[in-house]
């Protein structure tokens, strides 16, 4: 028989069982609306967490306190009081594939005016502070390093801080709030940087030079971490080694003395960051791609249901001489033909699904047409699979029994 | 006339675990080209062997068989598969057509196994077919709107439609009632006038008397075979049937 008769004969086949075969069709369908919509939500997030870092600053690398010993007492990294600004002066000075450095010092506290106040967190940083964590100003201006020289009373806030002290909306350049009852007068306004991954405000912000923060809130001289940026992105690694150099002669440490501070790129906090969404796609697409096996098993069962339901069919069919290769092809058609349609069907399905979680999540959601391809494969060669076994039982079945079958 | 099925010394062997069971025990068979025969003997005489045999359904342990001409005792399964395609038409006694399936369409149902019939052909030769055993305004009927000898008039039609050098029944009018089997009988009489050579198996001695020819089989061995006398015509039976109430 040829081809084109060996699909309408499956089709009609089909047809004939209207219901079992959507049932039948149903698990594929199933399966891969899963695999497709499971792998484009793993997509989104990790798109998703690689935007909010680029947006956290351009090739930024920073330095934190590391580990230290004390007495052969290991000590906790926050209690460590390494890092100073002379070290920023150091690498400043000596580090050519750093383009920007700033040290950053951070308060937690209460921001009042008149008679309304926030909790909100206020960073300490020089003029290229803002630079560094690509942080444009709406209204007002940028603190400068004189300002940062003179410890100023000056300060940056971000759209939350505003809206929450003066009301959603208003420009409060040039008033005069207090943190921690110091007087900051506002110099300007952050642009609006929304959540990041992790659902946390990065408007609910004040910045203020890093004297300031150091001198008048936290009384300290050193400070909690350093923040860079490198020439380019594939300077970074460069840039890395020479800062580890310098801090390492700053810091006297002898050779044999492991580092006292960490330093961490933006790749390499995205590649940390994105690995958790990568292992949860391949969770989720393998938990998908289970049910889309279930599926296969659910067509190899209907096929062997319809094997023995018709093997009278089969009998007649090999009488008036249909080859054995007739009859295997016939119900491997129908098996593809289920898996295949199901595949399609499952796969707008997909679109839709992701669509949807894209609507109710606003995740960047993109359905990869990789995972599009991916899963149409699959699914036909689950079609010859799971087909092939029941097709070649009806192909083996005796004539001469197969007609006299009850 | 020519000799359709020419069978000599033939011979077939069963086994059954380690049990041997001689089904045909050399047997010699002529049919000629428009003959009209009806094979019978009790169940185990070996009778289904041979019609299964004479269909190329199966293959003999040991003798030759000719069919139009070629020996087919020794082919392989998909020579036989492309034999019964072109030169056998069976018909059985419970019709095996495919449900849900209009009756055109399972008509046309063996030339869809000849890649040398294409669709428009197919169409006309099953129409044709299904006009000669009187179904033409039946041919959109699905097999569950059709009673049991427009069934049976459909399986026919199959297997008139590849021309066949033969025609195989098996207990072809035993699903039927007495006036169903000879309006049946009465269409293969005409179709055997029209030069068809047909192959019946049955039990039955009054649809036996319709044929040409009767052998008789018993424990693997044709133990009588005869010409008819006094051969029935079953249009003529029908007639003298009681017409039944409405």
């Amino acid at each position: 028989m040829n081809t084109g008769n060996l699909i309408k004969v499956a089709i009609n086949a089909l047809k004939r069982n209207k219901m079992r075969s959507f049932l039948t069709m149903l698990g594929i369908i199933i399966g891969v609306a899963s695999v497709i919509t499971m792998l484009a939500i793993g997509q989104g997030s990790k798109k998703s967490i690689q935007d909010q870092i680029a947006s956290m600053g351009s090739n930024m690398l920073f330095v934190m306190p590391g580990n230290m010993r004390m007495g052969g007492v290991q000590q906790g990294s926050s209690s460590s009081q390494r890092l100073t600004v002379k070290d920023v002066a150091a690498i400043r000075a000596e580090c050519d594939a750093v383009v920007a450095v700033s040290p950053e010092v951070r308060s937690s506290g209460q921001a009042v005016y008149g008679n309304a106040n926030w909790p909100t967190t206020i960073y300490g940083g020089n003029e290229q502070y803002l630079e560094i964590r690509s942080w444009g100003v709406v209204s007002g201006r940028n603190i400068t390093d004189s300002e940062a020289d003179g410890s100023a009373k000056v300060c940056l806030v971000g759209r939350t801080v505003a809206d929450e002290l003066f009301g959603e909306g208003i420009d409060p350049t040039g008033e005069t709030i207090r943190f921690k009852n110091i007087p900051f007068r506002i110099i300007g306004v952050l642009e609006e940087k929304g959540q990041n991954s992790f659902g946390q405000d990065q408007d609910d912000v004040m910045i203020a030079p890093y004297t300031t923060v150091q001198k008048r809130i936290l009384a300290q001289t050193h400070i909690q971490s350093i923040q860079m940026s490198a020439g380019s992105a594939e300077e970074s690694d460069l840039a890395e080694a020479q800062v580890e150099e310098v801090l390492r002669r700053t810091h006297r440490l002898r050779e044999n003395e492991d580092n006292d501070f960490e330093i961490r790129s933006q790749e390499e906090l995205a590649t940390t960051m994105t690995s958790v969404t990568e292992i949860l796609t391949i969770l989720l697409g393998a938990i998908a791609g289970i049910s889309l096996l279930v599926g296969g098993i659910g067509i190899m069962n209907i096929m062997y249901v319809s094997v023995t339901e018709r093997t009278r069919e089969i009998g007649l069919r090999m009488s008036i001489g249909g080859r054995s290769v007739d009859i295997l092809l016939q119900f491997l058609i129908e098996s593809i033909l289920l898996s295949v349609f199901g595949g399609l069907i499952g796969i707008v399905i997909g679109f839709a699904a992701s669509a949807v979680v894209e609507a109710f999540t606003s995740w960047p959601i993109s359905v990869m047409w990789s995972s599009v391809i991916l899963a149409f494969v699959v699914c036909t060669v689950i079609g010859v699979f799971f087909g092939w076994y029941p097709a070649r039982r009806a192909s083996e079945l005796d004539p001469i029994d197969a007609l006299r079958f009850e | 006339m020519k000799t359709i099925i020419d069978i000599t010394a033939l011979k077939k062997d069963y086994h059954v675990g380690e049990v041997t069971v001689h089904a045909l025990r050399g047997v010699d068979l002529k049919i000629r080209e428009g003959e009209f025969v009806a094979i019978m003997g009790a169940s185990g005489s070996g009778k289904s062997t041979m019609l299964n045999i004479i269909g190329c359904l199966d293959r003999p342990t040991e003798g030759i068989y000719l069919l139009d001409g070629v020996n087919v005792a020794g082919m392989s399964k998909n020579e036989r598969a492309a034999i019964r395609n072109l030169k056998i038409g069976f018909v059985f006694q419970s019709y095996n057509l495919l449900s849900r399936t209009s009756a055109l369409e399972n008509v046309e149902l063996p030339l869809m196994y000849n890649p040398n019939v294409g669709s428009r052909e197919r169409r006309e030769k099953a129409m044709a077919a299904l006009e000669a055993v009187g179904l033409a305004d039946r041919m959109d009927h699905m097999p569950n709107q059709l009673s049991g000898g427009q069934q049976q008039r459909v399986a026919i039609a199959r297997s008139l439609v590849n021309d066949p050098v033969v025609i195989l029944a098996d207990e072809a009018t035993g699903n039927l009632d007495t006036r169903t089997s000879y309006e049946i009988m009465s269409l293969f009489q005409e179709l055997n006038t029209k030069g068809k050579t047909i192959v019946f198996v049955t039990h039955e001695s009054d649809i036996a008397r319709c044929m040409t020819r009767s052998v008789v089989f018993r424990d693997g061995h044709i133990i009588r075979e005869e010409e008819v006398k006094s051969r029935l015509i079953a249009a003529e039976m029908l007639q003298a049937l009681p017409v039944e109430e409405e």
